[in-house]
This record gives structure tokens, sequence and C-alpha cells, in this order.
């Protein structure tokens, strides 16, 4: 809809400042990178970089010149001249966005850019994308189903769900705040942690109680009860040998730096983040320490986040 | 390389290393030039793919589209080579079924499936069968991340469960520290280290095998910036865990990268990249200098084999 390849049924959209929602695509100073690339297969590369500048009836000096600027920026003056046919992806997606760069629009709308590429050339490639953008100060709307992605990309990443948009923040306050149990399984991997239990919470209260054990959480600011949920994000978890919350330890993923320990809770199952110093088997019972500053609790029928003086300043943005 | 019976042996490389080759040399789809394949204490150098009794999962899902979920999985059992009884088929393809939680796609067409339902047809194509082997060529890269983490679980488990015998080719550095008893680490048709995911990672023989497991990478640097060579150190290999900050070298902050459960940050030093973890509730402003020095960093020489 930004880019105008559909049309609105209501709402409006402003390009630095002007309503363009009913404009055809080609009225939108916008550029478009798809993942599939998209490129002109019976043109060369330079003539799929130079095709939209001869399009908007710019002179031949200054086209030149464009192109030259933007392939040295992306670095593919030496496949200028080759047919995009046996061009890597890799190779075509620089193509791709060398066509959206010369055009110098006002916004860039790039659609999964990178999901055609092989795995491993995707994380190099994200780089690439990253840094260009900070050299050019782009305005870029980027869509993935990466979050690992949208974290590293995003200065403000739009979390969405079913055509709504469940959260609009930086990356690090939709991670420590999320709106919504959605949100909080999207981003982060191992995702938050759902305790389930049913209790009721008011206003002012800075604890919970599972299983009869009362867990201490940030200040409510709400009134709510019924099906609640008590979420911990996994590096939030340490373990001690007192504690009245216990798990038992049902598997151990050793990653380097920090091992991942899949626990059974009287409240679910759980996965913790901890140092890989720390010396952790298979069927030990420890202690759990939540660390109350950082829990969210959810009402389960909605999904949404209970107010708290964690995350009041976030939610009151919607 | 030996691969124990059970474990499971991830090959790591990046593309090109040889993986996928060694891969399709091991099942008999391509043929040696020289030396010996053995399995089982057999040769199999002049076997048929048929004949050695491997069974492959391939990147692409590769199911036969014209058939259901059930035909697909039974398929491999009532070749005439097997010549199983139908009682046990159905057997068997409940039992996998079950276990890759596909039971409820049974009569699908292999078309009508998701994405990760595909790849779990084609995990079971090859779990119904009990071959020598398991040869799996990155089975869950086409897949999106949270599916991935899913599926990893459910394929060690599996694995784990029946015991079976598995060389699965990867470059995810994740899958290979989660899923490996032993992780070979190709490097242009070598291979170069052998070992379990702990011994490749804290014990290098490389800085080529240092690079490919730990994220972010490693930070290669020459060992004069901090002023560490000596006997022969020419290079040293700082990951995260390995830099101190606070005293030493002042590192610019270029960039502040915000992951959620940790900060990467990206520091030049004299002209060099590093890359590093904080905390991620600590702020770190573009243009500052922290400072930072190697703690107890792995040390190589100038042709990258590792000194101490």
């Amino acid at each position: 809809m930004i880019a105008g390849l559909e049309l609105p049924t209501s709402g409006e959209i402003y390009l630095d400042g002007e309503e363009i929602s009913q404009r055809p695509p080609s009225q939108r100073d916008i550029a478009c990178v798809f993942q599939m690339f998209a490129l002109n297969p019976h043109m060369n590369v330079r003539k799929n970089i130079l095709y939209p500048l001869v399009s908007l009836g710019m002179r031949r000096a200054d086209i030149k010149a464009k192109v030259a600027e933007v392939s040295n920026i992306l670095g593919i003056n030496d496949i200028l001249d080759r047919p995009t046919g046996g061009l890597s992806g890799g190779d075509r997606q620089r193509v791709a966005l060398a066509r959206a760069i010369v055009r110098d629009p006002k916004a860039f709308m790039m659609d999964e850019p990178l999901g055609a590429l092989d795995a491993e050339f995707r994380e190099h490639m994200s780089e690439e994308l990253r840094a260009l953008h900070d050299r050019m100060k782009a305005t870029t709307v980027y869509v993935t189903h990466d979050q690992l992605e949208a974290m590293q990309m995003g200065d403000k990443i739009v979390v969405m769900n079913n055509a709504v948009v469940e959260q609009f923040g930086e990356p690090q306050e939709i991670y420590d705040k999320p709106a919504t149990m959605f949100v909080a399984d999207f981003i982060g991997s191992p995702s938050m942690n759902f305790l389930r239990f049913e209790g009721a919470v008011q206003k002012g209260d800075n604890s919970v109680t599972l299983s009869g054990i009362r867990l201490a959480v940030p200040k409510q600011l709400q009134d709510l009860q019924g099906d609640l949920v008590f979420g911990v994000r996994p590096e939030q978890i340490s373990f001690t040998d007192d504690g009245a919350y216990r798990g038992l330890v049902l598997a151990v993923e050793y990653l380097g730096t920090t091992q991942i320990v899949t626990l059974e809770t009287p409240n679910g199952d759980l996965k913790a983040r901890v140092n890989s110093s720390q010396v952790i088997n298979v069927g030990d019972r420890v202690g759990l320490n939540f660390n109350p500053a950082t829990i969210t609790l959810f009402h389960e029928q909605s999904g949404r986040a209970i107010v708290s003086e964690l995350n009041s300043g976030v939610l009151a943005n919607g | 390389m030996t691969i124990p019976e059970g474990a499971f042996v991830v090959l790591l490389g990046p593309t090109g290393a040889g993986k996928t080759t060694t891969l399709r040399l091991i099942s008999g789809l391509e043929k040696l030039d020289q030396g010996e394949i053995s399995i089982g204490g057999r040769v199999v150098n002049k076997e048929t793919p048929a004949q050695r009794d491997v069974a492959m999962v391939f990147q692409q899902y590769s199911l036969y589209p014209h058939l259901s979920v059930r035909d697909n999985l039974a398929f491999p059992l009532r070749s005439p080579m097997l010549k199983t009884p139908e009682v046990e088929i159905e057997r068997k393809i409940a039992e996998v079924a079950s276990v890759l939680q596909i039971s409820d796609k049974l009569d699908n067409k292999a078309t009508q499936l998701s994405g990760g339902e595909m790849q779990r047809v084609s995990i079971g194509r090859a779990l119904v069968r009990n071959p020598s082997i398991y040869l799996m060529d990155e089975p869950l890269s086409s897949l999106d991340a949270k599916l991935r983490t899913e599926l990893r679980v459910e394929l060690k488990r599996i694995q784990a469960t029946l015991g079976a015998t598995l060389l699965y080719v990867t470059h995810d550095q994740i899958e290979a520290m989660t899923m490996a008893t032993h992780v070979g680490v190709l490097n242009h048709g070598r291979l170069v280290q052998y070992g379990s995911p702990r011994e490749i990672y804290e014990n290098p023989n490389s800085v080529y095998v240092a690079s490919r497991l730990g994220l972010p990478r490693i930070n290669i640097l020459p060992a004069e910036l901090f002023g560490l060579t000596g006997n022969g150190a020419a290079q040293i290999g700082m990951r995260p865990e390995q830099i101190r900050q606070g005293s030493g070298q002042p590192a610019e902050v270029i960039r502040v990268e915000h992951l959620g459960d940790q900060t990467r940050l990206h520091l030049k030093l004299q002209g060099h990249d590093i890359t590093t973890l904080v905390d991620p509730h600590v702020t770190y402003d573009v243009g500052s200098n922290i400072s930072i020095e190697p703690n107890d960093p792995l040390y190589f020489d100038d042709n990258g084999n590792r000194i101490f």
C-alpha cells in the first residue's frame, strides 16, 4: 500500500507531508526491492540500473554519473556488462538495490530482500544493507519474518499479527516491554517463557503467587483476575540451591559462552540461558530466581500485557 | 573421519567446503576418486546407494508430489529390496508420524502442507527405515527461525531416543553446537579438526576453525596491538568473553546493535574491527571511546595455526 502496488480501502498515507494513498506507484517517489529480485531478464546489469533514470527523462551524462556512483557503492563495477542470467543471488540482489538507489527516492520499500539468498550469505548481506542505509541515510520500510534480522537492522520495529499492529517501538523497548503475548513470543530466541496460573492482580501489587509461591513483579497498575501468565525471558532466570520455586532440568544445550537449560516447573516448561561455566546436569532439581524488574504479566484471554510500572510508558503509546 | 555408532556428527563449513560432497560420497550418489568408505566395517566403495543401506534427507524437501503423506512415508518400505509387510508399514508410519507430530496430516497430499510439515515428512521418510546411517543435508535451513528451533530440539530428541547414527551437514553453527556429539570442520575439502562442540569452540587448532563457531565471530587481531608478540605469536583471537573492558587500548564505538538479550558493540581499534557483547541496559554513544584488552586470548602464528 505504501508503494502504491495496492490501494487502501480507507485511511491515509503521508510521504514527506503529502497525502499519496490514491496515487499510482509512478507518482510516488518510492523505490522497491523485492525478495525475488525482479530484474529485467533481457537487459544486462547496467541497463537494469539505468532504466528507471531513462524513464524519468534524465540526461545521458547524468545517468552515466549516477550509475557509476551507485555501482561503486554496491561494489558491482565488474559485473556491469554481464547479463543478469548467470549472476549469484547476492549479486542479483545488489543489482536490485542499485536499481532502487539510483533514483534517489524519498523512501525505500524492501520486501524480505534477503529471503531468497542462501542462509549463510543472508547474514553477510544484512550487514551490507545496514551499512548501506547508514551511509545513505535513506528512509526505509523493511519487511521480514526473521526477528533477529528485524532486531539487527531496525531503528524501530512494527510487529504485526493478523493485519493489526501489535507494537511499534525501538528494538530494546519491545523486547523488554512487550505489549502482547504475541510480541513477547515472536521477538527473542528462545522466546519469553510463559508460566500460566490462575490468580488476581490489584493496583499496587508487587508480587503474584504461582503454585503457592510468591514471586516478585514490578508494581502493577491494573486490577485483573482469571487466567494470567507470568512472562520471564530466558536470560533473566538464575539458579540457586535454596529458593522456593523449583524446577527439574530436562535438557542442556551448550552454545559456547552460554547454555540453554530446559526445565519443568509446576506452571509449565521453561528455558533459561545461563553462563556455560555453570555445571548443570539433566535430572538436577534447582531453585529458580526470576529477575523481578523484568517480569511482564499477561491476561491470557486477550493476550495483552497487564500495565505495570515497567511498561506503562510504552503501553500508553499503543 | 570415524563416525561412532549412535553419534550425531555435524559437518561444518562454508559453501564450497565439501560438506554436501562428503555426504553424497558416503551415500553413493557421487564416485570416489581415491580412498575408502566403510560402513559397519564393510568397504562400500563399489556398492550402489541402494546397497549401502543409508537414508538421506535433502535440503529441498523432494517429496513425491502426487502421493499422500502416508504414501510418501511408505514408499521406501515398499521397495522390492525391503519387501516390508503392510502391517509393519502401517505400524512404522504411525510411530514416525507421532514422533514428528504429523499424524493428523497423513492423508493430505504432499503438496497440501506447510514448509515445516513438508520437511518433517521428508525426515520421516528417512526415519521409517532403519539404515546404518542417516545422512541429512541442511534439512532445516529453508525453514523460518522459530520452526528451526523447534525441529532442532525434536531431531536431537529423536536421534537420542532411537540411538541412531547421524551425519548432518550445516553451515549454521547453533545447530552444530546444540545437536552434535562430534563436529567435523571442513576447509576446501579437508577435515581440519574433529571433536566435540566444546572442544572445537574452546580449543580450535587454527584461526579458520576458531571462526566457525561463536556468535559474534571471534575477533582476530595482530598480536602486537596489545604487545603480545613472543613465542612466535603473530595473531590473537578474542571472543567477547575474552575481552576485558575498562583498561587497555582505546577503541571507538562505531555501532550499537540491540538484539534484546544482548547488545553487540562494533568497535574500531587502530583500523581493526572488533565486535563484542555488552549489557543491554548500559548506554554506549557512537563516537565515544572505551578501553579494551584481551583476557586469556587464543594465540596463533602467522600461518593461522594455533600455538597456545
